[in-house]
């Protein structure tokens, strides 16, 4: 403007100038704090774990010997190691279907079934306990698994002692009290890692036009063949994006499996003692490679499936 | 000569391998009503960011009041924009929004309350200037991104589609206060817009883009009376084109050529009686449109060529049939010949 | 479009929010029970003694007192980098651009372990001793997406011409971020910031890497839940908890509700 030109240029106005006329200067600045944060404390942590997994623990030092080998994922694949990973990716994987199967009607209820104000009320009820403490809410789980806890209260109440006992000493998943079998531990996470799933699936949902539907029962289809046909295919990006959260989340727990559960370790825990206890550096890294690389191949599914899009 | 307002010299755009401006130069006279016309991605809307200073050319340079622009930023620039989405400001009252323009250059609360009050009365718009933008409807919003952008005066205004968003009558009243308000500030105004109507009636001029060239810059009258290539002749209006393959009868040549649908006459083929100046061609009735006002006769020729001829409805006696034989008669000086475009 | 729900629907619905909230309520409950040895339901009693128990606990405010540190110093860094990123991958398609965001989420995309397993040998090989701002490093790193999230989403709803409107009229980009920018993204902002705050405030995993002998408020609570002492009063804190972090999980919502949902994206 010709005011502008007038008078002296201030420094903000000669900054912004020569900022407008090197565009790629501006972007690198703000780039270039965050991107420095992330690379230099995040990737670079990363990575020089990711490389001690390449050392070895010396076995009579017991420190650290800093030279290439592939001993340490000789190690991890030892059948013990072999099965925390199993035993971890089962568990991943239960919670995971369950959630979905849990989470899909109140998605779709929120989705479909519900007025603003309702919609808005769901959307919080499920939002609350996704933010709130994940820490108070395992301890909540803790109070209702114990042996004399509500959970065995209500059992008594209904004279049903006999069942749970009787699911208690199953094999496998049963054990001394629910909170010491896998049981408990599978309805501990199901229960901190549900919201991420209904989330999803409700955006998913909603991106759904209602006419679709109109659509489909006036072709003929009942209720049934709908949901089938026309709203589980279209809500299943939602469900896989949902379901990276829950399977992710549930692979790198530590905390869950330790307080609640036997003393069969999962991944996390595995992790855990490794690098504190036991020192081993060079395996704790090890074993850590493993969720990441799951979650890779799980990634580059869901991403061909387009669970992105429904994020 | 005085100075033109804008001038393009040999300016291009390219994104990635797309060429959205192509090698395009025209100039924009002080005080006139220059429309750039085309489809979308035509380079239109690209050209009027360049003058606005939201891109920069790759080549060519180009100049506002004759300074030239490279390097200068959008607010240092005498252009003011009204933008498609109008772009109001939401988290500012309708005054305030006004105001901007004065507020950051630093003109005093006092003089930039009296000048945007003035420039709100201009577009019709007093007593608003307390709501803000969401509590206004499309066509106020529109005159409020009007008065701020003309409360600057600058020595151009540039319109982006400013009335794609409305109803046709709303439009059409605008369009007419648009022009008034041109005439009555004497600011240049480059008018975008894809409504080839609409350019017509408003502009002094007009640039047909089409794939990021200028097909044809002229007067309206110019523009439509005489298209110089296909994709004018078919953009601007509605015009028979017929390739040189088959228009041998229509000029000497194997060149393509256009013609009005509306300067030709079609008589059924017993009522023939030769008129001066007219050449005539033998053909058959294959569809009727009827329009109200016109009716929109198909006629496939002999050869096959099939051609439109538009017919006022004065009356409705002499009105011809489907599969009726009839002559087709036009006037040589009628015919256009079309040189090779860009499409 | 409101479909009516068959009963099995609504009962699933229902007992859904049920499944997620009644746990919740417990803690509630158990903090005000007589029994401070085993969690017998029904309690045999209830008191609000543990209340007057706890406020007396110097140990649980020292721990209050440096979650607050962390989170507030956590939650500005993290507002600061995440509106620079969120700034650059909105305004410029440059190369990259999806990696940049790929790379901003991936510190919660991959298991909290691995984050506070790197951090903690890069701490290790690179001396550095554990303190306040070795805490602070994990949390604002993963603190970073929340902002950057919620920022992004504002700028895609606001339209790019309002930058150049205010251009165009005159403003530097100085003032244009000052009066047009920084107004249109100060909720969202404002959301980011909530909600780094209660992410980091009761963040654990990491925590418990980078921590090294101090304690932060879920820390605290995570040594009582393996070594219980009064377990009322860990319930105490528990709804001191919930109640800290509800408050801007809420403030968060209201503010952004009419843009897009903020939380889909997770922790």
């Amino acid at each position: 403007m010709t005011t502008a030109v007038a008078t002296a240029p201030s420094l903000g106005r000669r900054l912004s100038n020569g900022l407008y006329r090197r565009p790629t200067l501006l972007l690198l600045l703000l780039l270039a704090p965050p991107l420095m944060w992330l690379g230099i404390v995040y990737l670079g942590s990363l990575f020089a774990l990711l490389a001690q997994s390449f050392f070895s623990i010396d076995e009579f030092t017991g420190l650290v010997r800093r030279e290439f080998t592939l001993s340490t994922y000789a190690q991890l694949f030892s059948p013990a190691n072999v099965d925390i990973v199993l035993r971890t990716a089962l568990m991943a994987a239960a919670v995971t279907v369950a959630a979905a199967c849990m989470g899909f009607p109140i998605a779709y209820y929120m989705a479909r079934c519900t007025g603003p104000r309702m919609k808005a009320v769901f959307y919080l009820a499920v939002m609350l306990p996704l933010w709130s403490s994940y820490l108070v809410r395992v301890y909540a789980w803790k109070l209702i698994l114990a042996k004399e806890g509500i959970l065995g209260w209500f059992f008594a109440q209904l004279h049903l002692t006999w069942l749970l006992d009787a699911v208690l000493a199953l094999p496998v998943i049963g054990g001394a009290s629910l909170s010491v079998s896998y049981i408990g531990m599978f309805l501990v996470f199901l229960y901190i890692w549900l919201p991420f799933m209904i989330l999803p699936i409700q955006a998913a949902l909603e991106r759904v036009p209602p006419s679709y539907l109109d659509a489909s029962s006036d072709l003929g289809a009942h209720p049934g063949q709908t949901l089938r046909h026309v709203i589980l295919p279209l809500a299943f990006p939602g469900i896989v994006a949902g379901s990276i959260f829950t399977f992710s989340l549930t692979l790198g727990d530590y905390i869950i499996p330790g307080i609640v559960g036997s003393s069969r370790l999962f991944i996390g825990q595995a992790v855990f003692v490794h690098q504190g206890t036991a020192g081993n550096i060079p395996l704790a890294a090890a074993f850590s490679v493993v969720p990441i690389v799951i979650m890779a191949i799980y990634l580059t599914w869901a991403k061909r499936l387009g669970a992105f899009d429904a994020l | 000569m005085t100075t033109p307002a804008v001038e393009f010299n040999g300016v291009g755009r390219h994104f990635g391998s797309v060429r959205a401006v192509d090698d395009v130069s025209f100039a924009v006279a002080t005080g006139e009503f220059f429309s750039m016309l085309g489809p979308s991605g035509s380079g239109k809307t690209t050209c009027l960011r360049i003058i606005a200073g939201f891109e920069q050319p790759d080549t060519g340079d180009i100049r506002v009041g004759g300074r030239d622009m490279k390097g200068v930023p959008p607010y240092e620039r005498d252009v003011n924009t009204v933008f498609q989405d109008y772009a109001l400001f939401p988290h500012m009252s309708v005054a305030d929004n006004v105001a901007y323009g004065l507020m950051v250059t630093g003109v005093d609360k006092a003089k930039r309350r009296e000048r945007a009050f003035e420039a709100l009365s201009m577009v019709k718009l007093e007593g608003l200037e307390n709501r803000r933008p969401a509590q206004l409807s499309g066509g106020q919003r529109q005159r409020v991104a009007l008065a701020r952008a003309l409360v600057k005066k600058p020595r151009v205004l540039l319109l982006d589609e400013p009335l794609g968003a409305l109803d046709l009558k709303l439009r059409e009243q605008m369009q007419v206060e648009l022009k008034a308000l041109q005439r009555q500030l004497g600011i240049t105004f480059v008018y975008v817009t894809h409504d080839q109507a609409e350019a017509l009636s408003m502009s002094d001029r007009l640039a047909v883009f089409n794939n990021g060239r200028v097909e044809q810059i002229g007067t309206p009258e110019a523009v439509y009376e005489n298209p110089e290539t296909a994709f004018v002749a078919g953009f601007v209006g509605v015009s028979n084109i017929v390739d040189g393959a088959h228009a041998s009868r229509f000029i000497d040549g194997a060149h393509a050529i256009a013609i009005r649908p509306e300067k030709m006459l079609v008589l059924a083929r017993d009522d023939e009686v030769p008129i001066d100046g007219y050449r005539a061609a033998n053909g058959t009735v294959t569809d009727i449109q009827y329009h109200g006002s016109s009716t929109r006769y198909q006629v496939t020729l002999d050869d096959d060529v099939a051609l439109h001829v538009t017919v006022p409805n004065r009356d409705l006696s002499g009105r011809l049939k489907v599969r009726q034989a009839v002559q087709v008669r036009w006037r040589v000086e009628d015919v256009h010949r079309l040189r090779n475009g860009s499409s | 479009m409101r479909y009516k729900a068959s009963l099995g629907l609504k009962v699933a619905a229902f007992g859904g929010l049920a499944f997620l909230h009644v746990p919740l309520g417990l803690i509630f409950l158990y903090a005000f029970t007589t029994e401070d040895k085993s969690y017998q339901f029904p309690p045999p009693g209830l008191t609000t003694r543990w209340f007057e128990v706890a406020w007396n606990r110097q140990d649980i405010w020292d721990a209050l007192t440096l979650s607050v540190q962390v989170a507030a110093v956590s939650t500005v860094i993290a507002l600061v980098l995440g509106t620079l990123a969120a700034a650059a991958v909105f305004r410029s398609r440059f190369f990259g651009r999806e990696a940049v965001s790929l790379f901003i989420i991936l510190p919660i995309a991959l298991p909290g372990i691995i984050t506070g397993i790197s951090l903690r040998s890069a701490f290790n090989l690179a001396d550095i001793p554990f303190s306040f701002w070795t805490i602070v490093l994990g949390h604002a790193t993963f603190c970073v997406v929340v902002v950057y999230n919620n920022v992004v989403a504002r700028f895609r709803r606001t339209s790019a011409s309002l930058v150049e409107a205010s251009m165009d009229l005159g403003a530097d980009g100085f003032q244009t971020f000052r009066y047009v920018v920084l107004p249109n993204i100060a909720t969202a902002l404002l959301a980011g910031g909530m909600l780094a705050f209660a992410l980091s405030f009761d963040e654990v995993i990491v925590t418990t890497f980078t921590a090294g002998q101090q304690s932060t408020l879920p820390i605290w609570m995570l040594t009582e839940l393996v070594r219980p002492r009064q377990r009322p009063v860990t319930n105490v804190v528990a709804v001191f908890v919930i109640a800290v972090t509800f408050v801007p999980i809420l403030v968060a919502y209201f503010l952004t509700r009419d843009t897009e949902h903020v939380a889909g994206a997770g922790k």
